[in-house]
C-alpha cells in the first residue's frame, strides 16, 4: 500500500494535524512503509473469525444511575489555555 | 540506604534505622548529583516528596505503617498527579497540571508510599527506545550511549541507576518489559483490566496496563499488592480478589511445565541474547520444571496486528488534545479549525504524528474494514495460540528483545526498524495477558532479559517463577560502576 503526497494531506486534515509541506514527503514514504508493514495482514485468510475488541471478551459493566462525581469546574477551566464566564473561548465560529 | 530492595528498606524503617525523611532527602540528593547523566526524571517533586516522607514517619512512629509506608518511589509521567506537572514526554502536555490523581497513585498515597519524581518516558508512551520524549532522550545507565529501551525508558533507568528503589511502568506493546530488559531490571505487566487505567493518560485502551518496575521479584509483588485491584472508574478495570503476591514467592517450581514457542528463537533474535534465555532455562531445569517445545505459530502477525490496532486506538484517543480546554495552545489562531490544526501539529512529535495518521486513516471510511476489524480477527488468532499452549504448559518462556540495547539515534529514524524491537513483547498485549522480564545475563557488557509470560491473572506464578530465579541468580543485583 502506497500513498500519495495528496493523500498524506487528507489524513492530515481528517487527524485535524497541521503538517510542514517540507515534512510530507518523509510522512509519505514512512506512513507508506508502516502501511506496508501491516499488509502482512491481508495474506491471512480470517473467513468466520470473531473480531477481538477486549482482551477478556467482557461486556461493559453498568453502574446505577445515581449521582458519583462532584462538581470540579472551577478546578478545569484554571488549567485551560482561555476561559471567561465559565466558557472556553475559542475563535468565533459563527458569523 | 540506596542498595536495598523494597522490602529490605520497608524493614529497616519499621525498626528505625532510619527515617523515611533521612532515605527520601538521600534519593533526592542522589538524583540532584546523577540524574543528569541519565536524564530519566521530568519532574523532581521536592517539597511534596518531603511533605510525604514526615507523615509518613509519624506513621511508623505510630506503628500504622504498611509495607509502603515511606518507601520513596519513582512514577512514570504518564500518571496524572495532583499538584505536580504531568506531560506524558509531550510539549502537549508542557503545561499540564492534573486536578486530579489516577487510582495508582491514590493507591500508593494510601499506603504512605513517598513520590520522588515523574520519571521520563516516549511521547505519550509511543516508542522503544524513549528518543521520542520532548524533555530529551534517557540515557542507558549501563552505558549512556544507549538507549534505555522505551516507552517506560525513565522508570527502567532510575531503578537500574538507583535513583529511586522502585517504580512503576506502563505496558502498551512491551513498554514495561523491554525496558526492563534492556536496563537489567524486573519488569511485569499485569493481566489487561488488573490495574486501574483510571488517571493513566490513555494510548491504546484496549492495550493499555501499568505494572511495577522493580530490581527483584519480590519488590516488584511487593508494588503489585498496592497497584492491583477493582476501580469503579475504569470501565475495563475486573472484578475479582488481588491475592497476596508476596505470599507464594518461595513455591517449589518442581514440575512446572515450561513452552519455549519455536517462534521467539528464530533468525530475528541476536545469538548471545539467545544463549543468555537458554542458560536461564537450563536454571529452570535445575529447579525441577519441565521444558518443551510449542509453537505459536501467528507470532510473525503480531506486529502488523498491533500498528493498526494501536494507532487506531491513539487516534481516537488523543483527539481530546485539541487546544480547547487543557495543554497547549498555539499563538494566535485565525478560527477554530486553524486552533486545532496548529496546536496538535506543534504539541505533537513526530512519532506521534505518525501514529494518529496511520490510525486515522485505518478508521476512516471504506478502510475499517480492511484494517481494523481484520486486525481484530488477527488478534483473535494470536489470542487463540496463545489458549492452546497454556492447554500444554504452564508459562511460556523466551527473550524479552530481539537484542540487547541499541545506540542513541541508531534506529530513530526508521520507524519500522524501531518497531521490530517489540517483536517478542506485543503478542502478551494483544492477548492481554500477563509477562515479565526478569535480567537473565549480558551481552557485551549489556543486560538481557528473559520473558515469562502466564495465563489470564497468573501474577502469582510469575512473580514466584522469577523470584526462585532470583534466589539461584544475582543478575538483577548487578549495578553499574558510577551509580553503585
Amino acid at each position: 500500500m502506497s500513498l500519495t503526497q495528496d493523500d498524506v494531506k487528507k489524513i492530515a486534515h481528517l487527524a485535524r494535524l497541521s503538517i510542514n509541506e517540507n515534512d510530507i514527503p518523509a510522512y509519505e514514504k514512512e506512513l507508506s512503509n508502516i502501511l506496508g508493514l501491516v499488509e502482512q495482514m491481508s495474506a491471512v485468510d480470517t473467513t468466520g473469525v470473531v473480531p477481538m475488541a477486549h482482551p477478556l471478551d467482557m461486556a461493559q459493566r453498568l453502574r446505577e444511575d445515581v449521582v458519583s462525581e462532584t462538581d470540579h469546574r472551577e478546578q478545569y477551566q484554571d488549567i485551560a489555555p482561555s476561559v471567561e464566564d465559565g466558557l472556553y473561548l475559542v475563535p468565533q465560529v459563527i458569523e | 540506604m540506596h542498595n536495598k530492595t523494597l522490602s529490605e528498606l520497608s524493614d529497616a524503617l519499621k525498626a528505625g534505622e532510619f527515617s523515611s525523611s533521612e532515605l527520601t532527602r538521600s534519593y533526592l540528593d542522589r538524583i540532584a548529583s546523577l540524574d543528569p547523566q541519565v536524564n530519566a526524571y521530568i519532574s523532581v517533586a521536592e517539597q511534596s516528596a518531603m511533605a510525604a516522607a514526615k507523615a509518613a514517619d509519624k506513621l511508623i512512629a505510630a506503628g500504622k505503617a504498611s509495607p509502603l509506608t515511606g518507601i520513596p518511589l519513582a512514577q512514570k509521567d504518564i500518571f496524572c498527579t495532583e499538584g505536580v506537572k504531568t506531560s506524558c514526554g509531550s510539549k502537549m502536555l508542557d503545561n499540564f497540571i492534573s486536578p486530579y490523581n489516577a487510582t495508582v497513585i491514590e493507591n500508593f498515597n494510601a499506603a504512605g508510599a513517598v513520590m520522588l519524581g515523574k520519571t521520563n518516558m516516549d511521547e505519550f508512551a509511543m516508542g522503544s527506545s524513549n528518543e521520542t520524549s520532548f524533555y530529551g532522550a534517557v540515557k542507558n545507565p549501563w552505558d549512556i550511549n544507549k538507549v534505555p529501551g522505551g516507552s517506560s525508558g525513565g522508570s527502567a533507568a532510575v531503578v537500574a541507576a538507583q535513583l529511586a528503589p522502585a517504580a512503576t511502568g506502563t505496558d502498551t506493546g512491551g513498554s514495561i518489559r523491554q525496558p526492563a530488559s534492556l536496563c537489567g531490571i524486573t519488569g511485569l505487566k499485569p493481566t489487561y483490566g488488573r490495574v486501574s487505567r483510571y488517571g493513566m493518560i490513555a494510548f491504546a485502551s484496549s492495550l493499555d496496563q501499568a505494572g511495577p518496575m522493580t530490581r527483584t521479584a519480590e519488590d516488584a509483588a511487593m508494588m503489585l499488592n498496592c497497584m492491583a485491584g477493582f476501580d469503579e472508574r475504569d470501565s475495563t478495570s475486573v472484578q475479582r480478589d488481588v491475592p497476596d503476591y508476596t505470599a507464594t514467592l518461595s513455591d517449589s517450581l518442581e514440575g512446572l511445565k515450561i513452552g519455549l514457542p519455536k517462534e521467539y528463537f528464530d533468525e530475528g533474535l541476536d545469538a548471545q541474547v539467545g544463549q543468555a534465555v537458554e542458560a536461564a532455562i537450563r536454571e529452570y531445569e535445575n529447579l525441577g520444571a519441565i521444558v518443551k517445545e510449542i509453537s505459536l505459530p501467528n507470532t510473525h502477525l503480531a506486529v502488523p496486528t498491533y500498528y493498526v490496532v494501536a494507532p487506531a486506538e491513539c487516534s481516537s484517543n488523543l483527539s481530546r488534545f485539541d487546544g480547547v480546554r487543557f495543554g497547549y495552545r498555539c499563538e494566535d489562531p485565525v478560527d477554530l479549525e486553524d486552533l486545532y490544526k496548529r496546536s496538535r501539529g506543534e504539541g505533537f512529535g513526530a512519532e506521534v504524528k505518525r501514529r494518529i495518521m496511520i490510525g486515522a486513516y485505518a478508521l476512516s471510511a471504506g478502510y475499517y474494514d480492511a484494517y481494523y476489524l481484520k486486525a481484530q480477527q488477527l488478534r483473535r488468532l494470536i489470542s487463540d495460540d496463545f489458549s492452546r499452549a497454556f492447554e500444554e504448559v504452564d508459562v511460556i518462556m523466551g527473550p524479552t528483545a530481539p537484542g540487547p540495547a541499541f545506540g542513541i539515534g541508531e534506529k530513530s529514524d526508521d520507524p519500522i526498524t524501531m518497531y521490530l524491537s517489540d517483536i517478542y513483547t506485543i503478542a502478551a498485549n494483544l492477548a492481554g495477558l500477563p509477562g515479565m522480564s526478569v535480567p537473565a545475563g549480558f551481552v557485551n557488557d549489556m543486560p538481557v532479559g528473559l520473558q515469562i509470560i502466564g495465563n489470564y491473572f497468573d501474577e502469582s506464578r510469575l512473580l514466584n517463577i522469577a523470584h526462585r530465579y532470583q534466589q539461584v541468580t544475582d543478575w538483577h543485583m548487578r549495578v553499574p560502576d558510577q551509580f553503585k
